[in-house]
């Protein structure tokens, strides 16, 4: 066993940034947005940030896809203890159309490359909403999947995940290399302290191109348009409940 | 150390000295030496005269006027000489390599992450303390230790970097930022400004990581802003190896919870030259573990409730000699360059503070709606936001332009750090006030956090020098190097055929001051045209001050040190003229960079510029009016009266 985790790591727009929309519906306001790593990604870091620590593994690999910004995401996984990253360049056009099936197949190249024991994603970015990344990745790779992780163990050449379902909680026991989805009560992420981010700083990021990877970016998919959440409109007060059940007969509630 | 103030008792008596004595009549015999170069000296006029016009065209940059023997590169020193020095204001520092840049966008976002999440600027306030959680998170964070250099155990991070993290720090918590800036801005900033390496190894690890907390020990009971009046005692021991401490200490910020304390203390010291024994101060770095040193318990205060200020005791404190910060005896230079050094750090983290209160305004105005209409679409609510803007834009330029001016290595620059501090505590002050106002009742609930923030900055006046002694550090120092300018202008006039060159240039400027002629000082080519029309009332202010400046001295003398009422008048010009000049100088980049907000700064630059040239323009007038003189004399009289009442003394409207 290599003992490596690849990680993977995404520059989203901030959770509490207001979502603008494009005057021209082409996408989401994006330049002089707060960005920063991906929630979910962050849990994946130090779930096996964690694993390192309690000597499981030996090493962290966090991978970023994006322009040159995503060095910033990956530096931040470094100064919370990934030791060493790896930046898919992806800009331009590219970058616009860039979805979780390109992103599955860079992460697939590079576990096999890297000769990964385990890829850690978080389940979903909280940009897209896809969820789809962490499955596909697996399916790839025809490896194992453990989704939706809300525990973690490592057990000889097994991992025990416990998974988060509709309606309770499923253990299931996997074969590594496995590919394992954090969902949100993984963990709680660390802080990155100042003093790690200027350690971080002498970490080295290697640069990739997905061609390097053998990796095709042509999309399959096209996006029409981009609107804002439609409104919320005021509601009324009614007098009594029988007004009450009439409204809600008129718009056919119930 | 809470309330620490900068004695200018010396330096005062320091200024009127230096300051030409006789400087009485030198006017009139100007006016002789006009005629005289005018005869002798015609062609070498016209030259001269040419010169300084020609130099700010065709250069375009460099608008400095040679006139004075000894050059300062200060902005601030030189408009006391009615001169531009543009060297340290233009263009807008821009100090950040890109290494350094690089780090800084890294450390923004956690820092703002923890104070957003970790730490709870309410509960601290009531719980008169920084939670523990959030004492150790900003440990681990490394906020102990942001410019202690990276090989003993800190963050190494320059004055502009640290401004940024500050402004964050003021934006959330300002007890916190006391606790932080108590230990590093100056507790411990003297070992690191004057520490030798031994002292430096020792000391600043375990202050960088927090283990160690420090505070600054200057003020005493009878003993504030006039720090050269301290009575704590520090006896040197007969064989010379350590120092016996004895005295006490009060509102030192983080005294109760410091284990490492720089403190200034009086040491008998023989005058090499006349042998008499002499009280000199001297910074000591004082270890609690040396026994010997309390404290009281914590002060209950108005605001910064989660800053620790106690009273601290030393006993005879065994202090071993190689614990001198600096020299024996030089202990006073020490602490005033460690306040100067600091005061910029304030106005970034109150610029911040700022930024906070206006978006909780702006939140309430574009949410609330009376007569129909949201808020903020009453003109007296706009009005309140744009001068909320306004200050704090003007306040976060002074913070940059400081941090990067110290950052280039400028050495001159306490005029300018001193009205950075003064400014920024006022402007906060009146933005928090009005953020309240804006939100009416309800910023008046403590609901609304917006009431800490108003106790919270009540002291930013006071400590560290409070506004009105910085308001008269500022006036001084400008009169002292005005001073020392007409003095070498006096001397020449003793040999006006030696010195026709500069006279006539002294004298064509002022022939033409009286005339309202420029006098070819200019900021064209240095600010961008766009604010041409606001860098021209700058020039005028610039060339008026100086013209009052130089009557003041004529005037007064020696005796201007006395003449409070002008100086804190004097203080206030220059504080609207290095303003304008600052905003002139940012707004200039942002218009040159094309930055997405230049035209809304330069918006703000235009409206600063109109406001500030206003005050200054009836200050001016005020301060070169005879009848100021009365008024003075009115508030002379009125404050007699009412202190020798113990109380008002007007009778009662009503008769009882």
């Amino acid at each position: 066993m290599s003992g490596r985790v690849l990680v993977g790591v995404k520059r989203v727009i901030d959770y509490a940034v207001k979502i603008r929309v494009k005057p021209d519906k082409s996408g989401v306001v994006t330049d002089g947005v707060k960005h920063s790593m991906n929630p979910f990604c962050e849990i994946a870091v130090e779930e096996a940030v964690k694993l390192k620590e309690k000597k499981l593994i030996k090493e962290v690999v966090a991978v970023s896809c994006g322009p040159q910004q995503a060095q910033e995401t990956i530096r931040t996984a470094l100064a919370m203890g990934a030791d060493r990253g790896i930046h898919v360049e992806v800009s331009g056009k590219d970058y616009d159309n860039l979805g979780p099936l390109h992103v599955s197949k860079i992460m697939a190249a590079l576990a096999k490359k890297e000769e990964a024991q385990l890829v850690i994603l978080g389940k979903q970015a909280i940009d897209d909403d896809c969820n789809q990344t962490g499955q596909m990745t697996a399916a790839l790779l025809d490896w194992p999947q453990g989704t939706f992780a809300s525990e973690v163990t490592l057990e000889g050449g097994k991992v025990k995940v416990v998974r988060e379902i509709d309606g309770g909680l499923e253990t299931v026991k996997i074969n590594m290399p496995a590919v394992v989805t954090a969902d949100l009560r993984l963990n709680t992420p660390r802080y990155a302290t100042l003093p790690n981010i200027m350690k971080a700083k002498k970490k080295k990021i290697a640069n990739v191109k997905p061609s390097e990877l053998g990796v095709d970016l042509t999309s399959r998919l096209e996006v029409l348009r981009v609107d804002e959440p439609p409104q919320r409109q005021a509601g009324i007060k009614v007098e009594t409940v029988d007004d009450l059940v009439g409204k809600l007969r008129e718009t056919g509630s119930i | 150390m809470l309330i620490l103030k900068v004695a200018q008792s010396s330096t005062l008596c320091g200024v009127a000295l230096r300051i030409a004595p006789g400087l009485t009549g030198a006017r009139r015999q100007a006016v002789v030496a006009v005629s005289n170069t005018r005869l002798y000296a015609s062609q070498a006029t016209q030259a001269v005269l040419e010169k300084p016009a020609a130099v700010s065209t065709d250069a375009g940059t460099a608008v400095e006027n040679k006139s004075a023997a000894a050059e300062s590169k200060s902005f601030a020193v030189n408009i006391f000489k009615g001169q531009i020095a543009t060297s340290q204001v233009f263009p807008y520092p821009s100090v950040l390599n890109e290494e350094q840049e690089q780090f800084l966008r890294e450390l923004v976002p956690p820092v703002g992450k923890f104070f957003e999440e970790v730490n709870d600027s309410a509960k601290n306030d009531a719980l008169e303390k920084v939670e523990d959680h959030t004492m150790e998170g900003l440990k681990e964070m490394g906020a102990f230790g942001l410019q202690v250099p990276a090989d003993l155990g800190g963050l190494g991070l320059t004055n502009t970097q640290y401004a940024r993290l500050v402004e964050i720090v003021g934006t959330y918590d300002l007890g916190v930022g006391i606790t932080l800036g108590a230990h590093q801005s100056i507790g411990f900033k003297g070992i690191l400004l004057f520490g030798n390496p031994a002292q430096k190894e020792k000391y600043l690890p375990k202050l960088a990581s927090g283990e160690h907390i420090a505070a600054f020990c200057l003020t005493e009971p009878a003993s504030g802003s006039d720090a050269a009046s301290i009575k704590t005692t520090a006896v040197q021991s007969p064989c010379g190896q350590y120092f016996i401490l004895n005295g006490s200490k009060i509102w030192i910020s983080n005294g109760g919870l410091a284990e490492i304390f720089t403190v200034f203390a009086k040491t008998p010291m023989k005058d090499p030259k006349t042998g008499e024994m002499k009280d000199k101060i001297t910074a000591f770095v004082v270890e609690k573990s040396f026994g010997g040193v309390t404290h009281g318990p914590p002060e209950k205060k108005m605001g910064i409730k989660a800053s620790n200020t106690a009273e601290v005791y030393f006993d005879n404190v065994r202090v071993p000699a190689d614990c001198v910060l600096g020299e024996v005896g030089g202990g006073f230079k020490v602490a005033m360059n460690i306040l100067n050094n600091g005061r910029f750090g304030m106005a970034a983290a109150l610029s911040g503070t700022m930024k906070g209160a206006i978006n909780k305004a702006v939140d309430h105005a574009t949410n609330r709606t009376q007569f129909g209409n949201k808020i903020h679409t009453y003109g007296a609510i706009q009005e309140k936001v744009a001068r909320m803007t306004m200050l704090q834009y003007v306040t976060e330029s002074l913070a940059y332009m400081i941090s990067g001016n110290m950052d280039s290595g400028a050495t001159e620059f306490q005029i300018e750090a001193a009205i950075s501090k003064i400014f920024a505590s006022e402007a906060a002050w009146t933005v928090t006030d009005e953020c309240i106002q804006v939100m009416g009742g309800m910023g008046f609930m403590k609901d609304a956090g917006i009431e800490r923030v108003m106790r919270d900055l009540r002291i930013f006046r006071i400590f560290e020098g409070t506004n009105d002694i910085l308001r008269l550090f500022v006036a001084l120092n400008g009169f002292q190097n005005a001073g020392n300018q007409l003095k070498g202008l006096q001397k020449a006039l003793k040999n006006p055929l030696g010195n026709a060159g500069l006279l006539a240039e002294e004298i064509t400027k002022r022939v033409k001051r009286k005339a309202g002629m420029s006098t070819g000082l200019t900021l064209q080519g240095t600010i961008h045209p766009e604010l041409a029309q606001s860098g021209e009332m700058a020039v005028k202010a610039i060339e008026q001050f100086g013209v009052a400046i130089e009557e003041l001295l004529i005037k007064h003398g020696k005796k201007i040190i006395d003449e409070q009422f002008v100086l804190m008048r004097v203080a206030d010009c220059a504080i609207d003229i290095y303003t304008m000049i600052v905003v002139l100088s940012r707004a200039s980049r942002s218009l040159s960079q094309s930055d997405p907000s230049a035209q809304h700064e330069k918006v703000l630059c235009e409206t600063w510029c109109v406001e500030a040239h206003g005050r200054l323009m009836r200050d001016i007038k005020a301060l070169r009016s005879s009848q100021s003189r009365q008024l003075y004399n009115n508030f002379r009289a009125i404050s007699a009266a009412v202190v020798e009442n113990g109380g008002t003394v007007a009778s009662h409207p009503l008769g009882f």
